[in-house]
């Protein structure tokens, strides 16, 4: 599993019923349901995704979130997921107000993309943003500091946070200092 | 893709009888029940590999294979058999003619024991919760006491979902394709029209035809040309015919067949006839119309607290008989009471019948769920 899901799995509590949206081929929602004892509930768009969480029987609903949110009813979970999927979305605002829980994204304000920006003047691809330009599915692109303006904004507080390094598993202690220069992706747990 | 299971035949176990009738939900007693139903593949040793199929509408028991003639296979042999969705190399698959169907199945067709005449239209009215307990007499019958899964379109769909809630966990996996909870005043509003077509025959007799020597052929074959246009998208009816003219090329102007869609339904209707009780036909539609599993929200919580059952809900995307509105909804009444449940709407320009079709991608997710079902059930993998 990527280091980055396996912090974003530290922060779902065990047994939960958890929401994953955006659930890829279902690499988070399978350690949660085999390790952690939860219930996963998966929601994803891309055929060859869901195709991979039905083999592995991962619950899978087919629903692309920029087009709302499937109808679940509320308190139908207990911990909503959004893994490096917040900023592939057309409208996280609405997204983030409809859930409360986990939401992961790359750190666009981390020092290597400032810097391929600034010396090379070319867009940044790294390992957390591995997407030339013209293809990448990231439309909504922030920094730490944008994503923690924004949920002041919303009246949203986040209750835990996780800084990532290079290869998404944990920022050692040193990048809380300087997190949105120095992490190069951030975790949330997030209460309405 | 895969193989044929070859010759097959149907067989029949009476599973109720006058010291142990069949209960229906309204009350009424029926007795005996006789049913029809054919097998594929073979019941492993710990009998944990059964797999039903329940039919639609006009289905009946011989889903695959064939009775002799190799080209005329069952209606679902293109799901069933070997290195098929329904894998007859490890699954065993049931599939029986419904109760008030006419192919086998005790239904209004049937002697009635207490008159010694036909049913017709004095067999009582029954539920697709009534279905499932004959579905479940059957596995009885062949002592299976928690089938793999149950699989089925359309009516079949409400049948596998109706045994979900009807017996919790009894069922390994659920699998309702293009299927509804609650169908909608449209879809109502076309069943009852096809109704109306057999009801207003002057050949129906208020259901006696059979003693009377004649048979609604014309209502029951205006039943089904209507139905088989919602069975259908309009793409696929562009697709197919177009607006061209049936075997020539001008128009000749007149009220007769001409359009090749007409010749087509009027073809659909009359080899109808040769299949299908006009009786059954308003009895299995009618029972789709008071379908309704959830709208006791308190038995639905009871029946789905803590279910072991998985569930693959599919519809598809130019099905407009059951869009996937209905599937969806089916989807959120199984999430709010905490029930895992996978759900996909496949991409297929067939309509409503892309369940009966081979549509790749479709084949594909019910072999792979039922490979991830199969494995926790213990179920040898896919050769």
């Amino acid at each position: 599993m990527r280091p980055d899901l396996h912090v974003v799995a530290g922060l779902v509590p065990a047994g939960s019923r958890v929401l994953d949206l955006g659930c890829g081929d279902g690499d988070l929602l399978d350690h949660l349901i085999h390790r952690h004892g939860c219930a996963g509930q998966g929601v994803e768009a891309s055929p060859e995704a869901l195709h991979a969480c039905v083999v592995r029987g991962i619950p899978v609903v087919q629903a692309d979130i920029d087009r709302g949110l499937p109808d679940f009813e509320d308190g139908a979970f207990d911990v909503v997921v959004l893994s490096q999927t917040l900023q592939a979305v057309h409208r996280p605002v609405l997204v983030l107000r409809e859930m409360i829980g986990v939401v992961s994204f790359p750190n666009f304000g981390h020092w290597r993309i400032r810097a391929q920006l600034a010396l090379r003047g070319r867009m940044p691809v790294s390992r957390t943003l591995p997407y030339a330009w013209y293809e990448t599915p990231n439309i909504h692109l922030c920094t730490i500091h944008d994503f923690e303006a924004l949920l002041a904004r919303e009246g949203l507080a986040a209750t835990r946070r996780r800084l990532l390094d290079d290869a998404g598993g944990p920022a050692p202690p040193w990048v809380a200092r300087r997190p949105n220069l120095l992490a190069a992706g951030a975790v949330y747990l997030i209460r309405g | 893709m895969g193989s044929s299971v070859g010759q097959v035949e149907t067989q029949r176990a009476v599973l109720f009888n006058e010291d142990r009738p069949l209960v229906l939900d309204s009350g009424a007693r029926l007795a005996p029940v006789e049913v029809a139903y054919e097998t594929y593949g073979r019941l492993d040793a710990r009998r944990a590999n059964a797999v039903v199929v329940c039919h639609a509408l006009t289905g009946d028991a011989h889903a695959a294979g064939h009775h002799g003639d190799p080209s005329r296979t069952g209606w679902w042999d293109n799901f069933i058999g070997p290195g098929k969705p329904l894998d007859t190399d490890r699954h065993f698959v049931v599939c029986a003619n419904l109760l008030g169907g006419c192919r086998g199945t005790t239904g209004p067709s049937s002697i009635d024991p207490a008159t010694g005449r036909r049913y017709g239209l004095r067999f009582p009215l029954f539920t697709v919760s009534d279905l499932v307990r004959v579905h479940r007499a059957l596995m009885g019958h062949l002592a299976i006491e928690r089938p793999l899964a149950a699989v089925g379109g359309s009516l079949g769909g409400m049948q596998a979902l109706q045994w979900a809630l009807d017996a919790p966990g009894e069922l390994g996996a659920a699998l309702v394709i293009c299927a509804s909870a609650r169908l909608s005043a449209q879809n109502i509003a076309f069943s009852a029209v096809a109704r109306q077509a057999i009801l207003g025959d002057p050949d129906f007799h208020g259901g006696d035809y059979a003693e009377r020597g004649t048979r609604p052929d014309r209502g029951l074959a205006l039943a089904r040309m209507l139905a088989h246009i919602t069975y259908l998208s309009e793409e696929s009816m562009r697709r197919k015919f177009g607006r061209r003219i049936q075997d020539a090329d001008e128009p000749r102007f007149g009220f007769d067949v001409d359009f090749a869609v007409e010749s087509y339904l009027q073809h659909q209707g009359e080899s109808f006839l040769r299949r299908f009780d006009a009786n059954s036909y308003l009895y299995l539609t009618r029972v789709m119309d008071y379908f309704d599993p959830f709208a006791d929200p308190a038995a639905t919580a009871r029946a789905l607290h803590g279910t072991s059952t998985e569930f693959l809900v599919l519809s598809f995307d130019t099905d407009w008989r059951f869009d996937t509105e209905h599937s969806k909804e089916i989807v959120r009444e199984l999430a709010s009471h905490h029930v895992p449940v996978t759900f996909r709407e496949i991409a297929s320009p067939h309509g409503h019948d892309s369940f009966l079709l081979e549509v790749p991608e479709y084949h594909r997710t019910v072999a792979g769920f039922l490979d991830a079902v199969g494995r926790r059930a213990g179920v040898p993998a896919r050769r």
